[in-house]
């Protein structure tokens, strides 16, 4: 069965706009994606139809908007693989499902002389609240190398792994160079060890099918943002044993058993992390969301993206001058490149002028830009709804932004 | 493509290619960085002060976008043989040519050939790039060694 982009499109009415008096081409879903008319309308029904505050009200019109909000719980489990739905917790997007496991697991487990190991590649979401932890509690931060391909080193990663290693944090996908990680492998590593993981799954999610369960490992976060929901919502799955030993992460309503001043009783997971009125509607919207992308399928918008991916590379790599930074074997849909006579940030206002958007800048991966030895890249990524023509509009504008500064 | 033509003039491009006054300056007694943390901008400004307070001469190094490195590179001509007093409405006249709402007349008197510059008032998001250098010298002026960021 062909991928049927066109009538995809149709269900982003933004990809029908024009910016700059040209037709928008969207190559910046790595930062956020685009949202299809359903998850909009879904929000917009939900509140103008079955507004209540949830877990709380005696009245059927708050039954049924809990009902509904731990529906989508169910389903984000489903969708990643996760054996039980109380393993999600809703939170407001990736970076604050890694603050909680840093405060919370974190602080519980973490001592002076213990190590945390990241690698390179990291999001800055993925570093710094890890750098925070280390901080208070004295421990030390490692950092797992890559090629100049932007692989992992497997083995240097492997013996950065020592009886005080505590934690591996890593992406599946990383966000300024696209490779994909390999999640299993990383896992069985820390596993046999007894060393806790936490996978970034920020850029895996909204472009492959994911399993927890089969990737072995104890957290995954993932932002609703870009996989086509709202913004304000966001997942931490992590496993049961470990979610019921952690400490609550804010106090507040919502995540109580019962308070006095004497002293205070939690609810049980995940309700302990979710303290105060979350953003109800944005998890309506995730669950819109999920349902879309199955309806259409994960395995099969990974197979039209790898598409995109060699198209874009071969044809990005013919222009003079143009070097394509981050060429893993496997890559997610994402291209990172320099131009030998352009700064990244010249291309971009370039490419915005012809009604392209594309991310250009340090990509919140300030290390591994450095280690790269690029002050910034420009970044075009793809998601399911782009096509070949795009690609065509983003080779020609790029042509003419070295033709401009050559 | 003709706001984009008014952003990067042949003058900008020129600078671009070929900044000047782009080394260390052995014998400066003033200097900063500039960063602009949005875009890695990074640029150290270099300037050699007398005892009148004139500012004989203005050198930069470092890495950036072409509207920083042309923007830093003619500054630096520009400001050469300048007074300290000088230099300072010479930022405030600056400033306003980029920050001034587009599709005004432009505020060019007394700027020469920074007036080039006009154009980044149609693109907010370059006004840092344009006015980082502008920063970083005026931070190496106030209190010498300081780290100028544009945000």
């Amino acid at each position: 069965m062909t991928f049927d982009v066109e009538s995809i499109r149709k269900n982003f009415p933004i990809l029908e706009t024009e910016m700059r008096g040209r037709p928008l081409v969207y190559l910046d879903s790595a930062a956020s994606a685009q949202k299809p008319r359903t998850v909009v309308d879904a929000m917009s029904d939900f509140y103008l139809a079955h507004y209540a505050n949830i877990h709380r009200g005696v009245y059927q019109l708050s039954a049924e908007a809990t009902e509904r909000y731990e529906a989508v719980r169910t389903k984000v489990a489903r969708f990643i693989g996760a054996p039980d739905s109380r393993e999600v917790v809703f939170v407001r997007n990736a970076t604050e499902a890694i603050n909680l496991v840093a405060r919370t697991w974190g602080e519980k487990t973490i001592q002076r002389g213990d190590e945390i190991v990241l690698t390179v590649m990291e999001h800055h979401a993925n570093i710094v609240p890890w750098q925070m932890l280390a901080e208070r509690s004295g421990a030390t931060i490692r950092v797992a190398e890559i090629s100049d391909e932007g692989m992992l080193d497997l083995e240097g990663l492997e013996r950065l792994l020592g009886p005080r290693t505590k934690l591996l944090a890593f992406s599946a996908v990383s966000n300024a160079l696209g490779t994909i990680n390999p999640v299993s492998k990383l896992t069985a590593l820390a596993r046999e060890r007894g060393i806790t993981t936490l996978v970034d799954g920020a850029q895996a999610v909204p472009h492959q099918p994911v399993d927890v369960a089969a990737l072995g490992c104890d957290f995954y976060v993932f932002s609703g943002h870009k996989v086509f929901g709202p913004s304000g919502v966001g997942v931490l799955y992590g496993r049961l044993p470990l979610l019921e030993t952690m400490p609550p992460f804010l106090g507040g309503g919502d995540m109580i058993e019962s308070v006095s001043f004497e002293g205070t009783s939690f609810a049980p997971v995940p309700q302990k992390f979710e303290a105060g009125t979350p953003d109800i509607a944005s998890v309506i919207g995730l669950g819109a969301a999920i349902d879309y992308l199955g309806a259409i399928g994960m395995d099969r918008i990974s197979a039209y993206e790898q598409t995109l991916l060699a198209y874009a590379t071969e044809r990005l790599e013919q222009i003079p001058g143009l070097r394509i930074i981050g060429t893993a074997k496997e890559k997610a849909a994402v291209v990172s490149f320099v131009l030998e006579d352009a700064h990244p940030h010249d291309i971009g206002t370039m490419l915005d002028d012809d009604g392209i958007a594309i991310r250009a800048g340090h990509h919140c991966a300030q290390p591994l830009m450095k280690r790269l030895g690029v002050p910034a890249t420009a970044r075009a990524s793809f998601a399911f709804y782009n096509t070949e023509n795009e690609i065509d509009r983003l080779v020609a504008a790029v042509q003419k932004t070295r033709d401009l500064f050559h | 493509m003709d706001d984009l033509r008014e952003l990067y003039q042949e003058v900008i491009l020129e600078h671009n290619r070929k900044p000047r006054n782009f080394r260390i300056l052995a014998d400066a007694n003033r200097e900063a960085d500039g960063r602009n943390p949005l875009c890695g901008d990074e640029f150290t400004l270099y300037a050699r002060v007398n005892a009148e307070d004139c500012v004989e001469e203005v050198t930069f190094q470092g890495s950036g976008c072409a509207i920083s490195r042309a923007s830093a590179s003619l500054m630096t001509d520009f400001l050469a043989g300048k007074s300290i007093n000088e230099v300072g409405t010479d930022f405030d006249r600056f400033h306003e040519l980029v920050t001034s709402r587009p599709n005004t007349p432009a505020e060019i008197d007394g700027l020469g050939k920074l007036a080039v510059f006009a154009g980044v008032r149609e693109y907010p998001m370059r006004v840092k790039c344009a006015s980082l250098a502008w920063h970083a010298l005026r931070a190496a002026l106030d209190d010498d060694g300081k780290t100028a960021k544009t945000e």
